[in-house]
């Protein structure tokens, strides 16, 4: 099982966060199917982390991996 | 705890008296405040959300890189989330360094690399809405979905 986890107005379109059986897809997979199923803007914008890392769109997902969709940040 | 997101207003003193040091000739601050007008439009407040764990991962990985690129400098960050007010304080950034130049460069890398691989995001509130902001350096087109070389590695 894999927590996805969503920020900014990612989180206000999906909420906080998701479990679902993610092992095995690509995150560019995984972003087509959670971006289509919760109707999510801008997904080509989005980078991805994985265990807190950023992590590139034809990396394998494995199970228990913590999913982020990172929107372009806008601290400071 | 040298980087931080914090809950409640940043006392700026304890984020300076993290880098004092007997080695240094300066300390630089920085602090990043809420401007009220954005090309003439008026916000009304700002409310910052983070992914916590790896914004402070994120955080400590600058202060690497300033403790790589600057040798002799400390440097310590915190940055706030929550609702804040025009005027309120929302980053503070403090970098002490042997010489005085070497301060500059450091807290200006720091507050840079925030805007590029931090997550942490601001949402602007207005008379007639509201919005998540994002791409304030225009540095969204990552075709790989990821921040690349120095991005992940400096």
């Amino acid at each position: 099982m894999n927590k996805i986890m969503f920020f900014a107005h990612l989180r206000d379109a999906a909420g906080e966060f998701i479990n679902m059986e993610a092992a095995g897809k690509t995150v560019a997979q995984l972003k087509a199917e959670v971006a289509e199923k919760y109707s999510l803007q801008n997904i080509e914008t989005v980078m991805t982390a994985i265990n807190e890392e950023f992590a590139g769109n034809e990396e394998i997902i494995q199970d228990g991996d913590v999913i982020a969709f990172i929107p372009p940040v806008s601290g400071g | 705890m040298n980087f931080e997101i914090s809950k409640e207003p940043i006392n700026i003193q304890s984020v300076i008296d993290k880098v004092i040091q007997r080695e240094a000739g300066a300390i630089t601050t920085f602090i990043g405040t809420v401007r009220e007008l954005t090309y003439g439009k008026k916000t009304l407040f700002l409310e910052y959300q983070a992914y916590e764990a790896m914004a402070v991962k994120k955080l400590e990985q600058i202060g690497r890189e300033i403790e790589e690129r600057w040798p002799g400098a400390k440097s310590a960050i915190t940055h706030r989330v929550g609702r804040l007010d025009i005027t309120d304080v929302a980053v503070v950034i403090a970098v002490s360094t042997p010489h005085r130049a070497d301060a500059y460069d450091a807290n200006r890398h720091a507050i840079e690399r925030i805007k590029e691989i931090v997550p942490i995001w601001k949402k602007e509130h207005w008379e007639d809405g509201e919005e998540w902001i994002g791409n304030q350096k225009e540095t969204l087109a990552y075709p790989g979905g990821k921040p690349e070389g120095k991005d992940l590695n400096e």
